[in-house]
């Protein structure tokens, strides 16, 4: 188990390298200077040059890269080449916003997914199973954008129930909890939808399975043998899918702050981008896929903590 | 009657195909072990007495030309039978004809400016109304499926360009070749689509170019993954045993055995990719990394909507509308081939 840990922990950190030089290759092929674009188009050669200094760009770009990854190894974001602030602090800012959605999301996600998908399950091939799963089918066919702008015509347009945009911050705790309820429910249905595909499949592979056959023939009603055993083994293959989708939520929130003019990750992400600030999209970049790849190290350690039969597998 | 064996009599004609067709049906499991649309336990199940029959009832029938056209007749009727594929066949078949009907023929030009009618709802001349520049929205809503089109197929033919072979090379090469083509397909992996065209976006600027590059790489190792795993059925099964006893080249296993055997698979995790960059595409078009103004794109018109929620609603409900039928419309169709190849999941 330990050996198995550590490799994985290995195979994360050289994953980590790689996205951290694909990230750095592409965005420093851009041709033109970043002084250049900050500066604009009116800007001296000697001003462009002295940014570019102070920026820390004249260097090779190895040493660039070095420094770049020696810094995030210590938890040292940078400066923003824009607005000079620490990147490290305007991230955690955001990560204020951003984590509160994801995790709101996921649990919105998991209350409907689990009625949704055992009731497909037990329903299987009865009218009632095949609409549970024409919903599903239907929800992950919804686009974040347009889930969450439905949700705005419906309930901030017509009837102003929620904000439709912007957040008062943490300081006033119930306004922003208030603010945060649409854009979770956006990414939570869709979740949802998907969700409820893998536990109709989980729990349906449990109702086909030998041990459950068995403790029908002893007497127990369908229901009570997949309570009994059932669910606990139908369990374990969510916990993969629900550890991979919080990565995908991760990315849905991207765009529900933009929709919704959420101050958090996706929002300090896109606002680089279009200033062509590039160190903080390199560094959200890799906050991003580190996360990622974390939670798939998590997914897969948990799995065999949790599925003894696998535990003493290399 | 499963499609498998039918499949394999009808390529291979008389000869191989009682020892074949049985293996190809245990061999491919569905579309497991990717993310998103398809489903978790696809990979066990236990096919049906009858069903297997009834495959192999197939095989004995088919030899022969009538037989061969009794197996079209069937699985023209299994295809009929099965709701996802028609309804998601057919929702493929309209995006793709108004997206090239868009090509000749629209109501009026998609970018004609027109301030005089700004905002205007539905009539009989606009039927869906005009936007905030009086342009007409149902020639932008028709103009747009090419884009998608576009995006659609590009970035798929990218994905399966370079990760079918991969995976199959990742497959057919045990030890250092498969664990190198793994690892970087696992590091692409954790580079979610929308995070790579962000990254593009802020290099190279925003275009449809770089929605559609993003997309491709980003579901490569999908791919990568799901071609690898449906090949290592292939290879371990007995024909392929067989086949290397006969002194085959692994090129020519592969080309024989493996392509075809997985084929169905493919174009069904193709279809539900296609969906995926629909809804990729969409995205970032909205957040403005994708398709630029002037140039009508679904996602583009679900931004320019958000901003005259207040005036007119009906300008987000339409975009809203297209994209949503159009994914669903390619993620039923996948669903449906991956139904039809897969016994295991009728009951």
């Amino acid at each position: 188990m330990i050996a198995f840990i550590a490799r994985r922990i290995g195979i994360v950190i050289v994953s980590l390298l790689g996205a951290s030089i694909a990230v750095f290759t592409v965005l420093n092929l851009l041709p033109g200077s970043p002084a250049q674009v900050i500066l604009g188009q009116q800007a001296t050669p000697q001003a462009i040059k002295q940014l570019t200094a102070q920026l820390g760009l004249n260097k090779p770009v190895w040493r660039q890269y070095v420094d770049w990854i020696g810094g995030l190894s210590h938890g040292s974001f940078g400066l923003s080449y824009i607005s000079h602030q620490p990147i490290g602090s305007q991230i955690s800012q955001a990560l204020t916003v951003t984590g509160p959605v994801i995790l709101f999301a996921m649990a919105v996600g998991i209350v409907i997914a689990l009625p949704l998908g055992l009731f497909g399950a037990l329903r299987n091939g009865k009218l009632t199973g095949t609409l549970a799963g024409v919903i599903s089918q239907i929800g992950i066919a919804i686009p974040v954008v347009v889930g969450g702008l439905l949700l705005v015509i419906v309930f901030a347009v017509e009837t102003h129930v929620f904000p439709s945009s912007g957040f008062p911050g943490w300081s006033q705790p119930f306004q922003a909890l208030r603010s945060l309820v649409l854009p979770s429910v956006t990414l939570g249905v869709v979740e949802g939808a998907v969700l409820s595909r893998y536990v109709r499949a989980s729990v349906l592979d449990q109702l086909r399975s030998d041990y459950l056959r068995t403790a029908r023939a002893k007497g127990l009603k369908t229901r009570q043998a997949l309570w009994r055993h059932g669910l606990r083994n139908a369990m374990i293959p969510l916990v993969t899918v629900v550890g991979l989708e919080l990565a995908s939520l991760v990315v849905g929130a991207i765009v529900v702050e933009n929709v919704f003019e959420l101050p958090g990750i996706g929002s300090l992400l896109l606002n680089a981008v279009n200033n062509r600030d590039l160190l903080t999209v390199q560094d959200i970049a890799m906050l991003v896929a580190a996360t990622v790849l974390v939670l798939n190290l998590l997914v897969d350690v948990s799995y065999r903590l949790l599925d003894p039969r696998l535990r003493n597998t290399a | 009657m499963s499609q498998s064996p039918a499949e394999d009599t009808h390529r291979s004609g008389s000869g191989s195909q009682l020892g074949k067709a049985p293996a190809g049906e245990a061999g491919v499991p569905g579309v497991s072990g990717t993310r998103g649309v398809s489903g978790v336990a696809e990979a066990s199940g236990v096919r049906d007495a009858a069903e297997f029959a009834d495959g192999v009832g197939l095989v004995v029938e088919s030899d022969g030309s009538e037989g061969r056209a009794e197996v079209r007749r069937s699985r023209w009727r299994l295809w009929l039978r099965n709701p996802s594929l028609v309804i998601g066949g057919t929702i493929v078949a309209i995006v793709v004809v108004v997206a090239l009907l868009s090509l000749v023929w629209t109501p009026y030009a998609p970018n004609a400016v027109n301030p005089a009618i700004r905002l205007a709802g539905p009539s009989a001349s606009h039927l869906l109304g005009t936007d905030e520049y009086g342009r007409d929205v149902l020639s932008r809503l028709m103009a747009s499926a090419q884009v998608t089109l576009y995006v659609g197929v590009i970035s798929v033919l990218i994905a399966v360009g370079v990760g079918v072979p991969a995976g199959l090379l990742a497959a057919q090469r045990s030890g250092f070749v498969s664990q190198l083509v793994l690892r970087i397909a696992d590091i692409v992996y954790g580079f979610p689509a929308l995070l790579a065209a962000i990254v593009l976006a802020a290099a190279i600027g925003a275009s449809k170019t770089t929605v559609t590059l993003a997309v491709g790489i980003a579901y490569i190792p999908v791919f990568v993954r799901v071609t690898r795993s449906n090949a290592l059925v292939v290879l371990s099964s007995e024909y392929v045993l067989a086949a290397r006893a006969y002194g085959r080249r692994p090129l020519a296993i592969l080309r024989r055995h493996v392509v075809p055997n997985i084929a169905t698979t493919m174009i069904a995790q193709m279809s539900l990719l296609f969906s995926l960059a629909v809804l990729a595409e969409a995205a970032l078009d909205y957040l403005g990394l994708g398709t630029t103004a002037p140039t009508a794109s679904w996602g583009t018109m679900l931004q320019d909507g958000q901003n005259y929620l207040g005036n007119d609603v009906l300008l987000t409900i339409w975009p809203s509308l297209a994209v949503f039928i159009c994914v669903l419309g390619f993620s039923l169709l996948g669903e449906g081939i991956s139904e039809t190849r897969d016994a295991r999941s009728r009951r």
